[in-house]
């Protein structure tokens, strides 16, 4: 049951490591299914979009509406990743935080098809107007920033690479809040007139970092 | 799986490969997946057809003002919309083109002028002759499109009101029903209001349309009366108007009161001027042959001074400094 409370590393194992991987493996025994529906599940926004592109259904403007949902896709991802901490607690079951990895590398995925469409498809790859974009329009700057902490997570987000970087790893990977407040202000500066949208995303992220903190501070 | 072709794909618009049984199959498709809560507003855009053509009766007569240049299609101009009073997606306005009542509709004429009232639209059009003006229209946020709108001369409308020398500027005004799905919450302060200097409105280029590809004005382009002022952001051209002020002071506008550091008073077409959102310097033409894959690689083209009206539009701002006024 505390399986994966035991292997978080903010709370120290107590039990022997046999005995962890012994119910670790139990656990996936039972829920092995879980992994393959999620991914399958966190793809098909992307098969939708091929598809309705493919398909002749975006309207005029593709590359507007495949920018804004992968925008709102690698968003929504990252407030998925987000919850998943606090939904372990709330349920106590060990599976929300299974899922985290893979998540969090799919909140990775949109974000670099988003990044990718902007820098390929709607600047064509012109760079002196893209650093121009960078420099002087804060939205800009705001999801660059976003996309560049991302980058690194996903970089490090294998086995491999907890293991090799220890303490330092859970650290780097907080980081993961400012590239979450980066992503909601670059969505609240882009948006147009009084828009909600953006605003329902910045209290669901205050609302997340705020549990967060009162259980580091506890 | 069938094998995918691309050029094919590419090249070929949704009206001319829907047949009835491939689109209920698409729709049931659709359903599943938004039943699902996975494809937001992905699915939407496949709804769209476009308006329904309904012909002028008028005779339509061309201008030289007009451009040459390929002109985007009906589809396209009547499905990817801005018009927040219905909606803030650019398929909204289409979606909730119905909600909108255009008959019986009425202008109130008034302020600094000797012939103010209260107009129907048949009183408003009756005395002009319909011409079609092709305009290319520029959005602020960087896409164009090439429309033909039938109307007539904004100066010809406004001297029938024998505006005073105290009129200095003209004030417009959308409907305000807060019934219409876009109005529900304050996106703008509504009701929408824009305004030009008069010698703007009197501009041989400013226009009236009440039709576009000789058709009637759809209602997501603003029926049944709107503005069309081609070397300003297309945010000036007010749709659905309700009411002309004559004012001897520049009137609000709604963009400019929601962002003022963003968006001006004259709000001229102007590359050179870089907006905080958009750099105005290119644009994408939306031409209409340019949905699907196509689109994804069309090259943008250079936006230019006034959106190519300078030798009209020019001489208005012949002391102005265009960066301070922007």
């Amino acid at each position: 049951m505390d399986t994966a409370l035991q292997n978080s590393p903010s709370t120290p194992s107590k039990a022997t490591s046999a005995s962890t991987s012994e119910n670790k493996r139990r656990t996936w025994a039972k829920r092995w299914w879980l992994k393959p529906l999620v991914f399958v599940l966190a793809l098909v926004p992307f098969a939708s979009m091929v598809y309705s592109l493919l398909t002749n259904q975006l309207g005029p403007n593709p590359i507007e509406v495949l920018t804004d949902e992968t925008g709102e896709w690698a968003l929504r991802f990252i407030v998925l990743g987000l919850v998943l901490t606090p939904l372990r607690g709330w349920l106590k079951k060990p599976w929300p935080v299974q899922l985290r990895r893979m998540i969090g590398l799919f909140a990775f995925f949109y974000a670099a098809v988003h990044f990718s469409i902007y820098f390929i498809l709607d600047q064509q790859l012109d760079l002196v107007a893209i650093l121009a974009d960078v420099l002087e329009r804060p939205y800009i700057t705001a999801g660059s920033v976003a996309f560049l902490i991302l980058l690194p997570l996903a970089i490090t987000s294998n086995r491999a690479m907890v293991k090799r970087l220890g303490k330092k790893w859970q650290s780097l990977h907080r980081w993961v809040y400012i590239a979450a407040c980066a992503a909601v202000v670059h969505y609240v500066w882009l948006a147009k007139g009084d828009r909600i949208e953006p605003f329902v995303y910045l209290a669901i992220v205050m609302v997340l970092l705020i549990v967060r903190l009162k259980r580091v501070i506890a | 799986m069938a094998k995918i072709d691309w050029s094919k794909l590419a090249g070929i618009r949704s009206s001319e490969i829907t047949d009835p049984a491939l689109f209920a199959r698409r729709r049931q498709i659709m359903q599943a997946s938004l039943a699902m809560g996975l494809t937001g507003s992905i699915a939407a855009p496949a709804m769209a057809k476009g308006a329904k053509a309904i012909p002028l009766k008028a005779k339509i007569s061309e201008s030289e003002l007009s451009t040459d240049e390929e002109t985007t299609s009906f589809e396209t101009a009547t499905t990817y919309n801005n018009f927040y009073e219905l909606g803030t997606d650019k398929a909204d306005p289409e979606r909730n083109a119905d909600k909108l009542k255009t008959s019986p509709w009425s202008v109130v004429v008034d302020g600094e002028c000797d012939a103010p009232g209260n107009f129907t639209l048949e009183d408003i059009l009756k005395p002009h002759a319909i011409e079609e003006r092709i305009y290319r229209l520029r959005c602020v946020e960087a896409w164009s499109m090439v429309i033909p709108w039938n109307g007539f001369e904004l100066g010809a409308l406004l001297k029938r009101f024998k505006p005073n020398s105290k009129a200095k500027y003209v004030a417009f005004e959308t409907i305000n029903d807060p019934e219409l799905p876009g109005m529900r919450r304050p996106v703008l302060d509504w009701p929408y209001v824009e305004g030009l200097r008069i010698d703007e409105a009197m501009n041989p280029l400013t226009f009236m349309a009440m039709g576009m590809y000789g058709n009637e004005l759809p209602n997501q382009n603003g029926a049944p009366l709107r503005l069309v002022v081609p070397w300003k952001y297309g945010y000036k051209s007010i749709k659905s108007v309700v009411r002309i002020s004559f004012t001897d002071k520049q009137p609000p506008t709604s963009w400019n009161k929601s962002a003022p550091n963003e968006y001006g008073f004259y709000s001229n077409v102007n590359p050179d001027v870089s907006h905080p959102r958009w750099s105005q310097a290119k644009e994408r033409r939306l031409s209409g042959d340019t949905s699907g894959l196509a689109a994804l690689f069309s090259p943008k083209i250079d936006t230019q001074f006034l959106n190519g009206y300078a030798e009209l539009a020019a001489p208005l701002y012949a002391d102005m400094d265009l960066k301070k006024h922007y």
